[in-house]
């Protein structure tokens, strides 16, 4: 059997699933109830300075679905916990105790300012909590107040709030980033330069969750006025992972532990970010929308498919994805795909003939007998490998793409495949190449 | 003996609440829940099979789209552009033969999208908020059309007229509009006195005059009305029932399903329809269905349907003999009726011969038996009725023959529904019949006012 313990900055869990920093984890309640289902460990609900901040009475959540109605993302207007400092202080040093095996990580967000931050470390260092998580993240309601991503928005101010927890605190120290921002490395190597043990990412997104038609409010509101949210949920996952691929993959911060966050809801998901090289992953919507216990299905899917693969430990596949992670220019030009229709499992439906035909490469062709027999082909000759008809088949693996081999004629320019690989900075098109040859 | 056991035919064999539940909506319409969610099973493919398989061409996708994405009204109007009575086929068409045979979901799961559901989501929806105007009638032609038989023809070849602002005389020997839409399909079908409401919504596009109680070949002539119009459209019908090809004394307790089915349809009280303690329904399609499933819902105890061939033979879809056989009707197949027992002036039993199939031959084998009745339904088709359009009118196998847009052997006079040869007899078909001839005629009309159509 695989071993799904974790050891992330020598905080260990039995597994990898933490539960986010978010309404879950705001009470012991909550955090015990999280314990009992099976959860590998919590980021406490962000704790701030007293006064406490108060949240709206009205929507806090809205959600969008899909088509069968399932979550697909999730927004929030919620701010950091509403319950007094020392409430939640005595609450996790009781769940700390009870539960020493399970991570107790302390989200915090106090102003930016060094004193605020002295202030609050020890208090948190007593409870016994394993580590702190930095929210430079939340992109509503706080960051007015110079919080949250309005920290997080600035690489100099996290990597200052960095040092001074480095500083006042002996704790592991992540950093939670922001991905309302241009380009993630530069808080992500901002959180380093200060000395921060790990990143985690991603925080919510900034959102609007729509209109409604009949009032011409913006949805959800609060009185007739509504404020934008934090989005989540499996609809942020690409952000999400791509961020945390240009992390990993950035030579600045490379071998940087990185805990992912961002639509985690099965194993599989879980999965592709320790491929993508993170050490723990952070689960919030998955249990807002299912409930705790949806952290066993994850732990056995995890399970079985390192068991499958033959992965002992969890290190044993982290990151293993990363280094096929490019930028485009390093892709090979010389590979050729093309569209192949299992005629068997095609139901027919047309839709790969329309899509292509009228917003691609017009290469399938759509043949109709006299029985009205409906018949749907490839045609080579004008296929340029989009996986265009792949993506939006209704019917699982009846279009796939086929890789033509060396030797092989791409029908499309006649040319034969080479085997050899070459990409843009060695293309004849590219003015750049001539110039760079030029240079000395 | 009155109540359930008493032998005879007789009315109120049922508590009154009985009635109610027993007629109420066989398929209870949708929800917005189970339509959205039905409707997202839609592939929206392209030159869609279900578009293809229906008879009147509906672009299924779209209306179904439009259902998913809540614009009902547009989701409406996608259905009666392309036909007229679609509230009604949704609730009558043999979807699975039809539309939802062809829908590419059957493939992988054996369960197409509920498409007739569908498309009765939309279009009663869109007749409970009122019905508001869809279309808009072209500016007057001039020109007037006279439309015989306000079934599903007649009424859809009306409407496409109007639309296209001919003025059109509707007129029917019924005392109401609909024909087999109003007198022909089981009650439970059509709920709610919604053959009514579509045709309010029908004629509501306005240059439609209907006249009740006019019957062709005695209130007025073919030839009156090529005097005084400049087409014609005959939506007839099927007048005359078949008989059972043996005596037929005179007995009480002997009808033809389609006035039973007639009876039950016009009366608001169905306590007051009487019905067999044991009834035998002749024959093996929809009207066959509809009698006898009806017959028990009056509280019949025993219903046989009665058919001389095999089950494959039957017209009835698979689904039809389905409901049947689930709502406790026995379904007798290779049968033939050879005598009717009658004591005292009324039905007391049949008499059945056993048949085969010898080389593809039917033959009675000999075998006979006895089902005790006192009630026989007469559900063996129906014919045409030719004498009142006369015999100008060129027929093919008993029925009018005309091309594919219905028009006749007489200039000016077109036909569809039943009364044309050609097609399977089914409600959707006849709004076709009814739509290309309108095509047609407006064709004409237009051509004779020198404006190109």
């Amino acid at each position: 059997m695989a071993d799904i313990r974790s050891n992330f900055l020598g905080i260990r869990s039995p597994n990898p699933f933490w539960l986010a920093s978010a309404p879950p984890t705001d009470k012991e309640i909550n955090v015990t109830r999280a314990f009992e289902a099976g959860w590998g460990g919590v980021v406490w609900k962000t704790l701030g300075e007293d006064p406490h901040v108060v949240n709206v009475n009205g929507p806090r959540y809205s959600t969008l679905l899909s088509q069968d109605r399932r979550v697909m993302g999730l927004n929030n207007i919620e701010l950091i916990t509403d319950r007094p400092l020392q409430i939640n202080l005595e609450e996790m040093t009781r769940v700390k105790r009870a539960w020493p095996d399970r991570a107790l990580i302390a989200s915090l967000m106090v102003p930016c300012v060094e004193e605020s931050w002295k202030r609050i470390l020890p208090m948190v260092e007593d409870t016994g909590a394993d580590g702190i998580e930095l929210n430079f993240g939340c992109p509503h309601g706080m960051s007015e107040r110079g919080m949250g991503a309005a920290v997080g928005q600035v690489p100099e101010y996290i990597q200052m709030v960095t040092e001074w927890c480095k500083h006042y605190s002996r704790l592991p120290v992540i950093v939670k980033l922001t991905p309302n921002i241009t380009d993630v490395r530069f808080p992500a190597r901002a959180a380093k330069a200060g000395g921060a043990d790990a990143v985690s990412l991603i925080n919510t997104i900034n959102s609007v969750m729509g209109v409604n038609l009949d009032t011409l409010v913006m949805h959800p509101s609060t009185d007739g006025k509504g404020s934008h949210g934090g989005y989540c949920g499996p609809a942020v996952k690409p952000i999400a992972q791509n961020m945390v691929a240009e992390i990993a993959r950035d030579p600045q911060t490379a071998g940087l532990p990185i805990s992912g966050i961002g639509g985690i809801t099965t194993w599989r998901d879980a999965a592709e970010y320790i491929a993508l090289g993170c050490g723990t992953v952070q689960v919030c919507t998955a249990a807002m929308v299912y409930g705790f216990k949806i952290v066993q299905d994850m732990c056995d899917g995890l399970s079985q498919y390192m068991d499958a693969h033959g992965f002992q430990t969890i290190e044993d596949f982290q990151g293993r994805a990363v280094p096929t992670v490019r930028d485009w220019k390093d892709l090979n030009l010389n590979h050729i795909d093309k569209a192949v229709i299992d005629q068997d499992s095609c139901i027919q439906c047309g839709r790969c003939h329309v899509v292509c035909e009228d917003t691609s490469h017009q290469a399938i062709f759509y043949q109709k007998g006299d029985a009205g027999e409906r018949r749907f082909e490839v045609n080579e000759a004008e296929c340029v490998g989009c996986n265009l008809c792949v993506s939006i088949c209704p019917v699982p693996d009846t279009i796939s793409m086929r890789s033509l081999q060396p030797g092989e004629v791409d029908a499309r320019t006649g040319k034969t495949v080479t085997g050899e690989y070459a990409n843009w900075t060695t293309h004849p098109n590219n003015p750049s190449r001539v110039a760079a040859q030029m240079s000395p | 003996m009155n109540g359930p056991k008493g032998c005879g035919v007789r009315a109120g064999r049922l508590g009154a609440d009985q009635y109610a539940e027993n007629f109420s909506d066989a398929h209870p319409p949708l929800t917005w829940a189970q339509a959205s969610i039905e409707a997202e099973r839609c592939y929206y493919c392209f030159d869609a099979p279900c578009a293809t398989a229906c008879p009147t061409s509906i672009d299924v996708p779209s209306f179904i789209a439009r259902i998913a994405q809540d614009n009902i009204r547009g989701a409406a109007k996608t259905i009666l552009e392309s036909n007229p009575l679609g509230g009604m086929c949704a609730r009558v068409c043999p979807t699975e033969v039809l539309c939802e045979q062809a829908c590419v979901r059957n493939t992988n799961e054996d369960k197409p999208v509920e498409i007739g559901a569908l498309q009765r989501y939309a279009t009663d929806r869109f007749m409970a908020a009122g019905g508001a105007p869809l279309f808009t009638r072209a500016e007057p032609t001039g020109k007037k059309v006279a439309v015989v038989g306000a079934g599903p023809a007649g009424l859809a070849c009306a409407h496409l007229l109007a639309l296209q602002g001919h003025d059109v005389s509707l007129l029917d020997a019924k005392p109401k509009l609909g024909g087999l839409n109003e007198y022909g399909l089981a009650s439970y079908k059509t709920t709610d006195d919604f053959a009514q409401q579509e045709i309010d919504w029908l004629l509501s596009v306005g240059g439609i005059a209907p006249r009740n109680n006019q019957r062709l070949g005695r209130d007025f002539t073919l030839d009156s009305l090529l005097a005084n119009h400049d087409a014609v459209f005959l939506g007839l019908g099927l007048g005359g029932v078949n008989d059972l090809g043996i005596a037929e004394p005179s007995a009480q307790g002997l009808r033809n399903a389609v006035d039973f089915i007639a009876d039950i349809r016009q009366a608001s009280d169905k306590s007051t329809v009487p019905v067999g303690r044991r009834v035998v329904v002749i024959g093996g399609g929809m009207t066959a269905v509809d009698a006898a499933v009806q017959a028990r819902l009056l509280g019949a105890e025993e219903v046989s349907i009665v058919y001389r061939r095999g089950q494959d033979a039957m017209s009835a879809s698979a689904v039809e003999q389905q409901w049947a056989q689930t709502h406790g009707v026995t379904i007798r197949l290779w049968a033939a009726p050879q005598e009717l027992l009658v004591e005292d002036g009324a039905v007391s039993g049949i008499r059945l011969a056993s048949t085969q199939l010898v080389d593809g031959k039917l033959q009675t084998t000999g075998e006979t038996t006895v089902l005790a009745a006192d009630m026989v339904l007469k559900a063996i088709g129906q014919s045409y009725i030719a004498e009142p359009a006369g015999a100008r009118i060129a027929l093919k196998g008993g029925r009018i023959a005309t091309d594919e847009d219905g028009q006749t052997s007489l200039e000016r006079v077109w036909a569809g529904g039943d009364c044309r040869w050609g097609g399977r007899d089914l409600t959707v078909e006849a709004v076709e019949h009814g739509k290309r001839a309108a095509g047609a005629m407006h064709r004409l009309l237009m051509r004779e006012v020198g404006v190109s159509a």
